[in-house]
């Protein structure tokens, strides 16, 4: 018996035998189940796959060891054995009061990060006395007008023993600002703070569309941040480039990818133009993906992100440290593959989205709760999906060895496929003059709208099967569950509480820095330091982005 | 005029900037052969009522995923009324609670679509309930 293991020109030869021996009888006798089989993206997964699949894989060239380059099995030697992931649930709701009791409790149930969800006026730059504010204060997040919103919120909050991650996009500077100062006022150190602002606004334009101004004046706040985190707050993540939204919006996932990772190209170009060098910035950019329910296609798709990343870093712009080269990310389980029929089944949906974030090395993660097609979740719903999280950490024993996918050839393929695809569109991407000429003309956007089109044409003709929603439905629905409520009193609350603020502070002090804030946006001064002034002297969020509307001009959508 | 194509309003009121419903049910009413005007994002009540006005529709589709349906969709409503337009059907979709729904249907709102309704349930919904207006 020849102990030599098998090369793939042995497997093709097997592979024969095997197709016309075994597989052709057995179709005969029993004929698959549909004429092809695909992932949730669309992309046709074969029956089987084998050594021939993976046959010219260099191991050590493109899986390799986790810590080390092409950093396809992890960014730690160690992962889960030396640290968890952050369980971070994103929250906000009402009044700062409101949500700081909220993360108390999570800080309680054994969370291990903060994660702030503002309300809309806030991401939309508009006081909560705004008239396009009525009915919104308070309702898909916090309220955040100034600083004294700020103070509450993180009122018992030890700020550098905690990290806090904020979803903040086109005020999102402003915002840190606030966070910063609120922090010095408490007598804490700016560079022992750590945490993320998301700050992306690329992937507002293609998916999420929270956007305020244009993208030119919008890329140079945040290559602003970039600047401030690197002199004052090294260990701030001063952005958090999202591929979560561009999915929810209805992408594949090379989509989320692919236009995700070419984001991050573009916000280094702008940081690079304007003068910074690419180790002083890069070890602080981090990512943020979706955890969607095709668990294998997930996993490929963040060890790709790692590989890509990393040769994106090192050839296209010469990085020398290698905290640069490691892609970091956060995940958060897919809001859009939760059902409002049958909603306990989303339970069992988001475990295997977050197994799927687990087996992928994710750096943080946030599961979603039963009950968010309705409203924001109740207490109970959002500990349960943190429980979930706990459980997959504690007793699956998912955690016990590095990237335990890796050598599978389906894995293995998929990821290589993923990889081939990002380069595809950075191919494209690159032809049109970069991302924010590609999102002037569109591309982005109508290959995602195309995208969800077909999606829902597929679950429409059942080609795509959702238990409840087209498939194994029940005769009578089950009850309503039991939702949360956003005390009516949140949004007077609130109103009152922003009529106190400007009445207490110098009138004049925020008429000075608003002025100056204006004069230097005119120009092309570095803009932070003029976003701490504004925040110290209690300037509202309304007032500093009227102030950035004038100097910026708004973004108007183009009709596709 | 039975044989005129029904005209429909895909509206976003609200702050949120979540379109791929409004989009995707623009477009499935296009396919099932209504002219479909879609208004765009963060639409105020005036706006709504306004365009639904101009471009003369028998149907108006409110998409809104914001939270702030309870204080914008009967706003919508009350005007529809002031114009005399409150023989167009109203149909609503996003994320919305169950216990909202008794209200939003008690100030005019023909139907309430929550996710997972299909583009096929509505566009019969459409054709079985818009445009039997005299014109």
């Amino acid at each position: 018996m020849n102990k030599r293991s098998a090369t793939p020109a042995d497997c093709r030869e097997c592979d024969r035998d095997w197709q016309e021996k075994t597989l052709q009888p057995s179709l005969l006798q029993m004929p698959e189940r549909l004429p092809q089989f695909t992932s949730l993206s669309g992309t046709t997964v074969k029956r089987l796959y084998t050594p021939a699949d993976v046959e010219d894989l260099d191991f050590l060239q493109e899986v390799g060891y986790p810590g080390q380059p092409p950093y396809t099995r992890g960014i730690h030697p160690t992962m889960y054995r030396g640290k968890l992931w952050t369980m971070r649930q994103f929250a906000g709701f009402g009044t700062p009061e409101d949500t700081n009791a909220r993360f108390r409790f999570l800080l309680e149930q054994g969370q291990s990060g903060l994660s702030v969800a503002f309300h809309l006026p806030t991401l939309m730059g508009l006081d909560s006395d705004h008239p396009l504010s009525e009915g919104e204060v308070g309702k898909c997040g916090v309220a955040m007008d100034s600083l004294a919103d700020m103070e509450v919120l993180f009122r018992g909050i030890d700020l550098e023993k905690i990290t806090t991650s904020m979803t903040i996009n086109a005020p999102a500077a402003f915002v840190w600002a606030l966070y910063l100062v609120n922090a010095e006022k408490r007598g804490r150190h700016l560079a022992k703070l750590s945490g993320t602002i998301q700050n992306d606004i690329l992937k507002e334009y293609i998916a999420q569309k929270t956007w305020i101004f244009p993208p030119r004046p919008s890329m140079r706040l945040i290559v602003d941040t970039f600047r401030f985190g690197t002199e004052f707050v090294p260990r701030w993540n001063t952005i958090s480039i999202s591929g979560y939204h561009i999915r929810e919006a209805g992408s594949t996932a090379l989509q989320e990818l692919a236009f995700t990772l070419r984001d991050g190209i573009e916000y280094v170009e702008a940081a690079l133009q304007s003068g910074l060098e690419i180790d002083q910035f890069a070890p602080r950019l981090s990512f943020f993906f979706n955890a969607h329910n095709d668990l294998f296609e997930e996993v490929a798709k963040y060890r790709a992100a790692r590989k890509v990343w990393h040769r994106v870093m090192k050839e296209r712009f010469g990085a020398n440290d290698p905290r640069s080269w490691t892609l970091r990310f956060h995940t958060q389980t897919a809001g859009c593959a939760l059902t409002a029929q049958q909603p306990h089944n989303n339970i069992v949906r988001t475990a295997i989205q977050a197994l799927a974030a687990i087996l992928g090395g994710t750096q943080s993660l946030h599961t979603n709760s039963m009950d968010e097609t309705y409203a924001l979740p109740t207490e109970q719903a959002v500990a349960l999906a943190l429980r979930t999280q706990q459980i997959l950490a504690a007793e699956s024993g998912i955690t016990n060895t590095v990237d335990p996918l890796a050598g599978s050839y389906y894995v293995e393929a998929l990821t290589r496929q993923m990889e081939q695809g990002c380069w595809e569109y950075f191919d494209k991407i690159d032809a049109m003059g970069g991302m924010v000429s590609a999102i002037e003309s569109c591309f982005p956007q109508r290959e995602v709208q195309e995208a969800a089109y077909q999606y829902q044409r597929a679950v429409e003709q059942q080609e795509k099967l959702i238990v409840g929603v087209n498939a194994f439905l029940t005769e009578s629905e089950e009850g309503g569950i039991e939702t949360l409520t956003i005390d009516a009193e949140a949004a007077t609350k609130q109103r009152e509480r922003l009529r106190e603020v400007k009445a207490s502070r110098s009138a004049s002090s925020v008429q000075r820095a608003l002025e100056e804030l204006g004069r230097a946006a005119a120009g092309t001064e570095h803009l932070m330091p003029h976003f701490m002034d504004c925040a110290r002297q209690y300037a509202t969020l309304g007032e500093v982005c009227d102030v950035l509307r004038g100097a910026f001009g708004t973004y108007t959508e183009p009709v596709i | 005029m039975t044989d005129r194509r029904l005209r429909v309003l895909v509206a976003k009121p609200g702050l949120d900037g979540h379109d791929r419903g409004a989009k995707i049910i623009a477009r499935a009413l296009r396919d099932a052969g209504m002219e479909v005007i879609y208004t765009g994002l963060r639409q105020t009540p005036e706006q709504i009522v306004n365009a639904a006005l101009q471009e003369d529709v028998d149907c108006i589709g409110l998409s809104i995923l914001s939270g702030a349906h309870n204080v914008i969709l009967p706003r919508v409503m009350q005007l529809l009324k002031q114009q005399e337009l409150d023989d167009v059907l109203v149909l609503a979709g996003g994320i919305i609670p169950d216990e909202d729904i008794p209200a939003l249907k008690a100030c005019g709102i023909a139907e309430i679509f929550l996710p997972g309704a299909s583009t096929e349930l509505i566009v019969t919904f459409i054709r079985d309930h818009a445009g039997k207006k005299p014109r």
